[in-house]
């Protein structure tokens, strides 16, 4: 059987608990029924690594997927709630909208990629270019992030409870970038930042997002953001124009 | 694009299995490069018996009459079998003398692989259908390294494919671009290495085979390539006894590493990995940049 199917409950009611099986339908299967469907849970099997599962969702959808996957997984999210029980691939939840994408692995590289809103939670560890070019998404990442990290990053939160890899938060605009452990390096233009009650509150918000708020505490981040000294003019630059 | 896939087993009992599990994770990564498929499968040696593998470029080539002349000119046993476009040559003798007596003899010819354990085929077109046709299928032993290619920026020839092997039981397969190969290919050529191609990744092999040769191991080697080699890579290196993996220090091209207790299992991406027995339970990793992984049997 290749999965539940849909049943038509009573108008306004959630469709609990339909099992999609990526053994016996094809991704576009899967994908083609979210953006049908408005509301429900949703359990996704056998992913198998495969690309572009859950992509462009828009709805009060909670699904979940059992396994490892591949590239743009979630991407463009807006409103659902995603959770991965595995790994994810390349720009897991990229340009996500709003909603919520949690990773309970590891992902890789450009994780959140270009995202305007929403929360990306990693459990585990994320590889290079996690968050580049961020747009107002807010990302937790409970191991490590990669090499060039929040490159780029214009609006949003990045917050890392390990460590960050060389030239995090290169050519950052606006972002803030929260980060408990060491940083190999700093990437063009971004400092170490004050970290004054107002970051501190901002923090405890965002861990209580990710629901580990009780657990971490918010004095042992350090704040790193834009110098504004690269994306400003700048009299002195004149001569390089 | 291009897609690597290496499989590396712990446990003899799975050797059997070697070409189907290869086989497997090949087809999950055909369309990342559709045109064209090579693979290295490493066991199957007979003590003193060098096996050569190569493969027409055009025409025929009479290889039982090339094999009683390369017999002759090494003073040694040589017997060969053919394969659809490629011959296995088994010589008793000299495995570096019969390379070189077939790349100045047998102009009509490519040599893919020259070694006691290693055996390389390749072949133009969809890679399921290669890996089917060349019997990758069948094939046991001890490891297995294979390639995809989606050729980008030189045409779709045997020449272009991977894994390119110059030296005794070594082989290499690239994602990525090399800037400063036509200079490193000057300098290796002074050092004696054959070259049969102008591509990139031919150098990167001929480069470990020369640093293994002065006496390097395979992880000093690949090391020292970190400083040698500018460009684009991920590299997969199967070696008699090892196994290896690098990328680049900006890890743009994408890896993926599983282990098990019965395997090391190398995909570009996760999924040509998701057929392999037990890999629910394996630890997956993405292999840091300017890292050597090296794995090797006892």
């Amino acid at each position: 059987m290749a999965h539940q199917p849909l049943a038509a409950g009573p108008a306004g009611e959630p469709i609990r608990n339909t099992t999609l099986d990526l053994a016996h339908m094809s991704v576009r299967e899967v994908n083609r029924l979210l953006h049908a469907a408005s509301q429900g849970d949703f359990l996704i099997k056998n992913p198998r690594g495969l690309h572009a599962i859950v992509a462009g969702l828009d709805g009060e959808l909670n699904v979940s997927i059992d396994g490892h996957v591949g590239y743009y997984c979630a991407g463009m999210n807006k409103r659902a709630s995603i959770n991965i029980n595995g790994n994810a691939g390349t720009g897991v939840a990229e340009n996500i909208m709003s909603g919520l994408v949690h990773v309970k692995g590891d992902v890789s590289q450009s994780a959140g990629a270009t995202g305007c809103g929403g929360l990306l939670i990693i459990d585990g560890n994320a590889s290079a270019r996690c968050g580049i070019s961020m747009r107002g998404l807010d990302i937790v990442v409970k191991g490590s992030v990669g090499h060039m990290s929040a490159f780029m990053a214009q609006a949003g939160n990045l917050v890392v409870l390990g460590d960050a890899g060389d030239a995090l938060g290169d050519s950052i605009y606006e972002a803030r970038l929260y980060l408990r452990g060491k940083v190999k390096s700093l990437g063009s233009d971004c400092v170490m930042k004050d970290m004054r009650e107002e970051h501190k509150a901002s923090l405890r918000n965002l861990l209580d997002a990710a629901g580990i708020g009780g657990a971490v505490d918010v004095s042992e981040f350090r704040r790193y953001g834009s110098a504004r000294s690269l994306y400003n003019f700048h009299i002195s630059n004149l001569g390089s124009y | 694009m291009c897609g690597i896939v290496g499989l590396f087993l712990k446990n003899v009992a799975l050797e059997p299995e070697l070409g189907r599990l290869t086989a497997d994770m090949v087809r999950e990564l055909r369309d990342r490069g559709p045109d064209s498929a090579g693979f290295a499968v490493y066991g199957d040696e007979t003590s003193g018996t060098t096996k050569i593998c190569t493969i027409v470029r055009t025409g025929r080539v009479a290889w039982p009459q090339i094999a009683e002349r390369l017999a002759n000119a090494t003073n040694a046993n040589v017997s060969v079998e053919e394969i659809e476009n490629h011959a296995v040559i088994k010589t008793e003798g000299d495995g570096d003398m019969a390379r070189s007596w077939l790349i100045d003899n047998v102009p009509e010819a490519i040599v893919l692989s020259q070694g006691l354990s290693i055996e390389i085929f390749k072949g133009v077109g969809d890679p399921g259908i290669v890996v089917e046709r060349l019997n990758l299928i069948g094939r046991k032993g001890s490891h297995a390294i294979a390639h995809t290619r989606m050729a980008t920026e030189s045409a779709i020839t045997i020449a272009g494919s991977h894994p390119f092997s110059t030296g005794e039981d070594t082989c290499l397969v690239h994602n990525g671009s090399l800037s400063n190969h036509n200079r490193l290919r000057d300098l290796l050529r002074r050092h004696g290495e054959r070259f049969q191609t102008e591509n990139d990744s031919e150098v990167a092999a001929a480069y470990l085979t020369w640093r293994m040769r002065e006496g390097d191991s395979l992880k000093a080697a690949l090391q020292q390539s970190l400083q040698a080699l500018d460009g684009f890579y991920t590299f997969v290196v199967g070696t008699r006894e090892g196994f290896a993996v690098l990328r680049d220090p900006i890890a743009c091209k994408p890896a993926v590493l599983a282990e098990t207790d019965d395997w090391v299992a190398f995909g570009t991406e996760f999924r040509a990995l998701a057929t392999l027995p037990g890999v629910v339970n394996a630890r997956i990793w993405e292999p840091e940049p300017a890292t050597v992984y090296v794995w090797s049997r006892e």
